[in-house]
């Protein structure tokens, strides 16, 4: 049950949504074969201004695709692989709705498109860590963000009818960038030539299927008859070569029970506080209070009340709440609460059946909702106090954090808060450039992940956690609430967009991935766009596209 | 060994000393003859029509008369005399000197609305090409072919435009204008409209009156355009678009008139019995109309719109006449829309008025439309009858724009959908009708004779008698 004690905020939005309220997608589930078909209804957008034309989608659009990827994982998990195309005759999707962009704030702009990304990169990684295949099937025009979604799939189909093109006419048409993974997409993963795609993102009018397929924009053209079949075919082969259990039965999602209130976001093991004053938000995340199940056909029949499932959807329902309803609450302090062995048993039962289909996808969420922290343009303190659990999977949120703050008690032995690392720190759960967050900690230092890796089950006061580099600072308990409150208002003091852009460049030391370039250089690029008056300025592209007026642009390359 | 060019290709844009554009004609007129010989009005290759052949702008040679076999035809290419020291018309460059070139910044826009255009040319001939079988006189019979190879001219004048201005794409895009072809499943022409084979001549008029008539306005809208090229190639061609109305407009007049005469001679406007004497009830007529004014609309576009909005601002493409308008920038104007207000009411919506060109060209076009009705009105009101045909609402039956998919009524009044589904047989013309319109049907080839169902024109083709052999068939 969904309740939203008065006052809500106005403009309060929630990622909530189910099939049967689908407005803009389809799901039709045949098998081993899902299709998501986009049909969006031009008059539902999630803001007023704007009609969603041609396919075009807004947050409201993404919304339903990321809950739709999530039903396809956890209700129909026999799936072995999606067909995403369009319910439209001769359009495929024409990407973001530019007038949303051009009216929409900066910070609206930078989270759709962040939220966006990340269900795109959900994609690739259902595919890359449990085998779901993706299929764009291009019936139609397919424009910038269209095409982005095609690109995130792992094989793009294209009709041939001599018309249809894909195109990315970001650049010449509105003065900003295919910023939802196009550019990286196209020569990392495609391996365009780099000035093949040059011409390709400068030509607003895109290219048809034949040439499409030369550059290697597309993998499969077929004409409009044979289409059809194609696409039929090369889901089947990719179902038939799928290691995806075929006798899965799936587990219902049910809505997720939260509360919202003046105080924060309240759910059964997560809540969110805020402190509006203080301008940071607390998130705890609580230990599971009785047992859980042990073996896969208890886990099955728990379904979403299984605690490491539950925690996943409300963790990632908390994080995509803050982020796009309170941009203010800068600093977001992270906190456990509960008995550490319980969480350690959960760990023990997510590895001892990983292979396990529903095991698989509920380590799946966790890992995309953590990769979710890794780039939030937060701060993220974890705060390791009293009653605290940060163990195996719980001390990701802290590996994540920019800092850990840790209690330490030298005078009290047995109640002194500890911290420990198990297998599930090992490369369970990669951040977004492909590693395990105890590697990227260490990336410098060697010895030090030699010794942590070879202390798993240790458990870790604060004057050893901070001996093995594994937190940042371990006040005493005479110092810790100065400490904590210094800490707190210090970086309330800073500029927020110094420490967006310095913390984002300090969480990835070492080698790139195509989704650290998507978030750490398209996105910052777009993100430098969206601000310069040639993209958002009065005069302009994007905020004069569509009027009939010319933007004007400043020159100077800067 | 040197080509006339002058002789093969007829034109006044120097094709004999331009070698790029002949090596590019060179290798496409080939195509295009093939094209004809395959897509056209096949079965008459070999009858020799009375056509009328452009081979200069002027007076004098814009409009020669003789009788020709149709793959002979001379497809020139002709823009009309340049216009000295012109300057834009409107849109932001207002004043300024107009482009002889394309400008880089444009060259997309451009390519893509020539390539649309272009499109419909061929895909007309497409669409009319079996109805040289079930022509009512010869008379007709050459005036659909001449509408054919004018058609197939204009083709010509896009693909000019393409090969001259736009380089390798350019050329790429005039081989794909004869690869696609009308109602292919697999390589559809580019406008849905222009997929449905016209399969009688009640819709042959229909579609030269209506949907020749978006395109006249369509043309008459580039022939504004400040790439000057593209603007005298379309005065040239609305020359012999004036043609095209005139079929559709005199078509409808002899059928009309032909239906009167039979009500007089029967004393009667009972629908039934005016189709037991082989001629076509008025309120069949008014079905068709219905149909083909709806459906045409469409091609517009919506209206409010970007790329029209672009198009002015460019000065790509302006509006008809654009120099009867005071305002040449419209910078700071609003239009008012009448816009579904989505509980089965209308409200008003203000927008841009650049955004809203398509239906300022679109309200032109109906008052272009109009006029017809009135002249056919005239017709029925002297024979003392009541009936008058109307046109539908733009709301009316649109799947373009803010009205496409609203369930509305004749008058544009939104009505709730199941009304709407009970009431639209007797709104657009119904199976039985298109039956009937079916076996009316034969093809009638002794000159100066008229199927039963159509009047005689008043007059002749260049002062020819009516009996004269328009085209003798092989």
């Amino acid at each position: 049950m969904v309740t939203i004690d008065p006052p809500a905020e106005p403009g309060l939005v929630t990622f909530d949504t189910a099939p049967e309220s689908y407005r803009h997608w389809k799901l039709r589930v045949d098998g081993r074969v899902a299709t998501l078909a986009l049909d969006v209804d031009e008059d539902a957008g999630i803001r007023p201004g704007y009609k969603l034309k041609l396919n075009s989608y807004d947050l409201g659009v993404d919304i339903e695709l990321h809950d739709a990827l999530n039903r396809i994982r956890f209700e129909h998990p026999q799936v072995a692989c999606v067909v995403v195309t369009s319910a439209k005759d001769r359009s495929f999707c024409a990407g973001a709705n530019i007038y949303m962009l051009g009216t929409s704030s900066h910070h609206w702009k930078v989270n759709f498109c962040k939220f966006t990304n990340e269900t795109r990169n959900g994609m690739e990684d259902s595919s890359r860590n449990d085998g779901l295949r993706f299929v764009a099937a291009v019936n139609g025009a397919c424009a910038g963000g269209g095409y982005e979604i095609a690109l995130a799939c792992d094989e793009i189909l294209m009709v041939d009818d001599r018309s249809t093109v894909v195109s990315l006419p970001e650049v010449p048409l509105l003065g900003v960038l295919p910023g939802t993974g196009g550019l990286t997409r196209v020569i990392d993963k495609r391996q365009v030539r780099r000035d093949v795609a040059d011409l390709f993102c400068t030509n607003a009018d895109g290219v048809r299927a034949e040439r499409a397929k030369d550059w290697k924009l597309v993998d499969a053209i077929a004409t409009p008859s044979e289409f059809t079949a194609l696409v039929r075919d090369r889901a089947a082969a990719h179902a038939a070569s799928s290691t995806r259990d075929a006798d899965a039965l799936g587990i219902a999602l049910r809505p997720l029970e939260r509360t919202i209130d003046a105080a924060g976001y309240h759910y059964a093991h997560v809540d969110v506080a805020f402190d509006r004053a203080a301008r940071n938000a607390t998130l705890t995340v609580r230990a599971p209070g009785e047992p859980q199940p042990e073996d896969v056909d208890a886990i099955v029949a728990a379904g979403d009340a299984w605690w490491p499932l539950a925690l996943a959807r409300e963790l990632d329902d908390a994080i995509l709440m803050l982020r796009t309803n309170q941009p203010e609450l800068g600093l977001w302090l992270l906190r456990t609460a509960g008995d550490t062995d319980a969480v350690l048993a959960v760990d023990r039962t997510l590895l001892a059946h990983r292979d396990h289909w529903l095991v698989a996808e509920t380590i799946g969420l966790l890992r995309r909702t953590l990769a979710r922290l890794d780039v939030t343009s937060r701060s993220l303190y974890a705060i390791v106090d009293g009653g605290s659990c940060f163990a195996g999977t719980l001390l990701e949120l802290a590996l994540a954090a920019d800092r850990t703050y840790m209690l330490a008690l030298p005078d009290d032995g047995d109640g002194a808060p500890t911290i420990a690392l198990n297998e599930a720190n090992l490369g369970l759960y990669p951040a977004v450039n492909g590693r395990s967050r105890l590697a990227v900690r260490f990336d410098g230092d060697p010895a030090l992940l030699a010794a942590a890796t070879a202390s798993l089950g240790r458990r870790y006061d604060a004057q050893a956690a901070l001996h093995a580099g594994l937190v940042t600072v371990a006040p005493d308990d005479l110092d810790w609430d100065d400490e904590i409150r210094l800490a707190l208002e210090e970086r309330a003091a800073l500029s927020p967009d110094a420490l967006s852009a310095m913390e984002a460049n300090l969480r990835f030391p070492g080698a790139e991935t195509p989704e650290t370039k998507i978030f750490g250089r398209l996105s910052a690029w777009q993100n430098w766009v969206f601000y310069r008056p040639n993209s958002t300025g009065e005069r302009g592209a994007l905020k004069l596209f569509g009027s009939g007026t010319k933007p004007q642009f400043d020159q100077e390359r800067v | 060994m040197s080509i006339d060019y002058g002789e093969r290709i007829p034109n006044n844009v120097e094709l004999g000393s331009n070698r790029t554009l002949q090596r590019a004609l060179e290798q496409w007129q080939p195509a295009f003859l093939s094209w004809w010989k395959e897509m056209g009005p096949t079965d008459f290759n070999a009858a020799d029509v009375y056509l009328r052949t452009a081979i200069s702008v002027d007076s004098k040679g814009w409009a020669n008369y003789g009788h020709v076999r149709m793959p002979d035809y001379r497809w020139g290419i002709f823009l009309a005399e340049p216009e000295h020291d012109r300057r834009a018309g409107f849109g932001d460059d207002f004043g300024n000197p107009v482009w002889q070139q394309v400008p880089g910044e444009h060259r997309s826009t451009l390519r893509r609305l020539i390539v649309t255009q272009g499109d419909t040319e061929p895909a007309s001939v497409e669409q009319q090409r079996l109805l040289g079988h079930t022509a009512p006189s010869l008379y007709d019979l050459r005036n659909l072919f001449q509408v054919n190879v004018e058609e197939g001219r204009h083709l010509w004048a896009m693909v000019y435009l393409l090969h001259a201005y736009f380089g390798r794409d350019g050329r790429e895009e005039a081989e794909e204008l004869l690869e696609r072809h009308s109602g292919d499943p697999d390589k559809p022409r580019i406008l849905t409209t222009f997929n449905e084979p016209i399969g009688d001549w009640l819709s042959f008029f229909m579609f030269t009156f209506f949907t020749d008539r978006d395109g006249k306005f369509q043309l008459k809208s580039f022939a504004e355009s400040s790439f000057d090229p593209l603007a005298r190639t379309c005065r040239f061609m609305l020359t012999e678009e004036a043609h095209h109305m005139f079929v559709g407009d005199t078509g409808i007049s002899r059928v009309t008139k032909r239906t009167l005469e039979v009500m007089r001679e029967l004393g009667t406007d009972e629908p039934g019995a005016i189709r037991r004497a082989g001629a076509i009830d008025l309120p069949t007529i008014q079905r068709y109309l219905n149909f083909w004014f709806s459906s045409s609309l469409d091609l517009f576009g919506s209206e409010a719109s970007s790329n029209a909005a672009a198009y002015f601002a460019q000065g790509v493409k302006g509006r008809p006449d654009e120099k009867k308008y005071d305002d040449h920038v419209a910078r700071d104007t609003t239009f008012e829309l009448d816009v579904p207000d989505g509980a089965g009411g209308v409200r008003i919506e203000s927008v841009p008025l650049r955004n809203a060109m398509n239906e300022v060209v679109r309200n032109s076009y109906v008052e272009d439309c109009l006029r017809g009705l009135a002249r056919w009105n005239r017709l029925i009101e002297a024979a003392g009858h009541a009936f008058r045909f109307a046109l539908p609402s733009t709301r009316f039956r649109r799947t373009v724009g803010n009205w496409a998919g609203v369930a509305t009524d004749l008058q544009g009044r939104p009505i709730p959908q199941a009304e709407y589904d009970a009431s639209i047989v007797s709104w657009l013309p119904s199976t039985d009708d298109r039956a009937f319109i079916a076996s009316l049907m034969h093809r009638v080839i002794e000159p100066g004779k008229m199927a039963a169902w159509i009047a005689p024109p008043e007059k002749g083709i260049k002062d020819r008698p009516l009996d004269y052999e328009y085209v003798r068939l092989a």
